[in-house]
């Protein structure tokens, strides 16, 4: 029978530091909260605002796959491998930290605030060579479907990581209902609502909500209101 | 009485990574942290010092043996992979590591 948890928007840790204001579905920083580490290979899920102009200084990371979707304005991305690009409304990009990088990353408007979701998951292979990508995605234009933005395969659709993951990311009209198939046995998804509203197995979710189901094979999600989501199923086991 | 401080091994190869994780956790006056690039450093910093807990850091070519190590020389040690990402995960992978210790 299919398990699930709810993590209602509210409940979310919250980090005000002026320039950055961030949501924090799992602990993060100075959020601890022992019982919402992360769900399954899933660590990190931040809703990010960052003010005109500034960003995150040089920092390091390791032996993490590091997911970047800006939801609106842009992104100025730095790394120690000597990448250098702007992410937008539209791209998503991918970072294997591996034996360890430096990036900064930065709102690339004076005036304009940024908004992203920032995603870690735990890789399957530690150690790896530190890889950058980035790309398009187009869930906007193309209505009613999911699109696949992620998954462990390089010759897929969207980005890949080194985990056995796979997300998607839709724009539903009210009414629509859609069925997700999980890709992998073990595996659970967590649902993130970027903007409207859904029901899930009777569950109804709403905007910044989050909603983890797994022990299941597939599920349903209809759209009580116009409706953008994004699905990524993680292992569970790590 | 001064509190004791946390002893806090730090293990990983990347110089400008350990650089920052060790000055990230001496930030707190409650730890302690000293720093190790290599499988031999590690181990004999351990031998020399009365650590509470391990952070397995990037570029370690064999964390497994490292690991058998350690809870060799020690077996209460709580050894943590440590994934990076300046001060987003380390407060609670320190957290989480002494908690199974029962130190906090």
């Amino acid at each position: 029978m299919a398990q699930s948890i709810l993590h209602l928007a509210d409940s979310r840790g919250k980090a005000n530091h002026g320039w950055l204001k961030s949501a924090h579905t799992f602990s993060f920083g100075s959020h601890h909260d022992p019982e919402r580490i992360h769900f399954g290979a899933l660590r990190v899920l931040n809703d990010d605002h960052i003010a005109g102009g500034r960003g995150f200084g040089e920092h390091p990371h390791d032996n993490m796959e590091i997911i970047s979707i800006p939801l609106s304005g842009e992104l100025k991305h730095k790394d120690s491998m000597g990448n250098e690009a702007v992410i937008r409304s539209g791209e998503i990009q991918v970072m294997s930290a591996g034996t360890g990088i430096y990036h900064m990353e930065f709102n690339n408007h004076q005036d304009i605030p940024t908004e992203l979701l920032q995603i870690w998951v735990f890789p399957n292979k530690r150690n790896v060579e530190p890889r950058y990508d980035q790309t398009s995605i187009s869930y906007k234009e193309n209505p009613n479907v999911f699109e696949q933005i992620l998954s462990p395969n390089p010759k897929d659709a969207g980005v890949w990581i080194h985990q056995n993951a796979w997300f998607h990311i839709g724009a539903f009209e009210h009414g629509k209902s859609i069925r997700y198939a999980l890709k992998a046995a073990g595996n659970g998804v967590y649902v993130f609502i970027i903007k409207g509203s859904v029901s899930i197995n009777g569950q109804s979710l709403n905007e910044r909500d989050g909603y983890g189901i797994w022990d299941t094979d597939s599920f349903e999600i209809t759209a009580e209101k116009d409706v953008e989501i994004l699905l990524m199923e993680v292992p569970m086991n790590i | 009485m001064a509190m004791k401080k946390i002893e806090i091994l730090a293990v990983g190869a990347h110089e400008e990574i350990m650089k920052t994780v060790l000055r990230l956790i001496n930030a707190n006056e409650n730890w302690n942290a000293s720093g190790a690039r290599s499988e031999e450093d590690a181990i004999d910093l351990f031998k020399r010092k009365a650590f509470d807990l391990v952070l397995l850091g990037a570029g370690i070519p064999d964390e497994e043996k490292l690991r058998e190590k350690l809870q060799y020389l020690r077996p209460d040690v709580i050894c943590v992979d440590h994934y990076g990402g300046g001060s987003g995960l380390l407060k609670c992978e320190i957290i989480q590591g002494l908690a199974k210790r029962e130190l906090i």
